[in-house]
């Protein structure tokens, strides 16, 4: 039978979550790395005992980790991301600029192409690249020497890029997403950069649909037509059907369209999920019940999921990195809550239940399918 | 105070870069080559574990200390003396640990 493993990273560690195909019963192991903040805990398509761990100090600075068992055994890679050229500057809250700064690494992204090459998105922006599985990192520079990069500016959480999406085939297409300038796509594998922008519209710049300054919380891309691509921004649900070109709303009927996370169903495109956010002065969900929602049309009509959900005095967050789907035929969906549980569904969505309670805020959830 | 050869010196590390290392033991005891100055002491430590490169001083040329990081000796607070004085005789002699100490904060 196949196995599911869930690799959560919380503000206090990472944890490492197994099953078999029916996910009911599961395996606890952690915490890894006790007391350090876990931004991203990523595993390779192309091996899924190779793991990445990012781990970030205030004290201590940024460590990454690889595994190669499964998160048995660990070891450190390098953690020098230097930027390759002169750092510029970019926007600050108060309108003035501020110098270009590595802070930490935000997200782990293992190729799908190739065992040894792994992305890193981090703050202040920037995309690296490794080839030797973690053990040396290249900045990928065109991207953060981008013409548009002096009208950038951090988000609430600072200035970070955390969504690496692969394009399927074509090693050498990427789309990454960066708060608040917005999403960008490659063609060639970094060289040179594209906006894809077109349709966002956002109330928090002075030109509400400008080329770039948008607060891209999350995107995803269906695996099954890779044209098609999900958004969730600081306020708004999008979709792109043409890879990211144009992007039209699909908030529909949601309570709210501000939110954080977004996955796709990974065997029907036109299923999506989003867990709404009251608002971004209140980080938790609509009257205290925590819903997922799921939309089976691509968007704007959206229907609540609560069964095995808290449905009362629940005020927690769901953070861009804290949704994930398995690809098991009847599909699970997981996600992690600031409140330290994380919940299951192994029928895509139509019930849930609590798989761990009571860790460590969770920063992220990632969901690998096992032979 | 010791100026050359080799000196066995004690550092004592904090519970965070122990979990990372996966040490039992807090205090490491390393054999530093010539005068013992905090430079020397960080390198012979980063050259035993790799791994701390980049977390106790960061990488540039000038290798300067993180800004939450302190470092302490014999009930003195070193964080902003040279790094390449000498150190005192009781940590050069292996005698007192020289401390490597996240700095206080929270509540």
């Amino acid at each position: 039978m196949a196995g599911t493993r869930v690799l959560v990273g919380t503000r206090k560690g990472a944890f490492v979550l197994t099953s078999d195909e029916r996910r009911e019963e599961w395996q606890v192991d952690g915490p890894h790395f006790a007391g350090w903040e876990i931004y991203h805990l990523n595993g390779s398509p192309l091996d899924p005992d190779r793991l990445y761990a990012s781990q970030s100090s205030g004290w201590f600075g940024q460590v990454v980790h690889r595994s190669d068992d499964g998160g048995r055994t660990w070891e450190t890679v390098d953690n020098d991301f230097t930027y390759a050229s002169q750092p510029g500057q970019h926007q600050w809250y108060d309108g003035t600029l501020r110098d270009w700064a590595f802070t930490r690494v935000w997200h782990l992204m293992p190729s799908r192409h190739d065992l040894d090459t792994v992305y890193a998105g981090i703050e202040d922006a920037a995309l690296f690249r490794s080839t030797d599985g973690g053990r040396s990192w290249t900045e990928l520079s065109a991207l953060r020497d981008h013409r548009t990069a002096e009208l950038w500016q951090p988000g609430a959480g600072g200035m970070c890029l955390h969504t690496i999406v692969e394009h399927p085939t074509d090693p050498d297409s990427m789309v990454v997403a960066i708060s608040a300038a917005g999403a960008f796509r490659t063609s060639d594998g970094g060289a040179s950069w594209t906006p894809i922008n077109v349709g966002l519209r956002s109330g928090e710049i002075p030109d509400e649909d400008r080329e770039v300054g948008h607060c891209v919380h999350k995107i995803a891309r269906s695996s099954s037509d890779a044209d098609v691509l999900y958004m969730q921004k600081h306020w708004d649900v999008m979709r792109s059907k043409d890879g990211g070109d144009t992007w039209h709303e699909i908030s529909g009927d949601l309570p709210t369209d501000f939110g954080f996370c977004i996955d796709v169903h990974p065997h029907e495109p036109e299923t999506v999920y989003v867990v709404p956010i009251t608002s971004d002065s209140l980080h938790y969900p609509p009257d205290g019940r925590l819903r997922v929602y799921r939309s089976r049309t691509g968007g704007d009509t959206w229907e609540p999921l609560t069964e095995g959900l808290p449905q009362e005095h629940c005020y927690v967050d769901v953070l861009r990195d804290a949704m994930a789907v398995d690809t098991h035929e009847s599909a699970g969906v997981y996600v992690g809550t600031t409140g330290g549980d994380v919940y299951a569904s192994n029928d895509s969505g139509d019930t849930w239940a609590p798989i761990v309670r009571g860790l460590p805020a969770v920063c992220s959830v990632e969901v690998q399918t096992l032979p | 105070m010791t100026g050359a050869g080799v000196s066995t010196v004690q550092v004592r590390l904090p519970v965070p870069l122990c979990t990372l290392l996966g040490l039992a033991e807090r205090t490491q005891v390393l054999d530093v080559d010539g005068p013992v100055t905090q430079r020397s002491v960080l390198d012979a430590l980063e050259a035993r574990h790799p791994a701390l490169v980049g977390t106790i001083r960061d990488r540039g040329g000038e290798r300067r200390r993180r800004a939450f990081i302190r470092f302490f000796a014999c009930e003195e607070d070193l964080s902003h003396t040279d790094p390449d004085d000498p150190l005192p005789d009781a940590v050069a002699e292996g005698r007192e640990p020289y401390l490597v100490v996240g700095a206080m904060a929270g509540g």
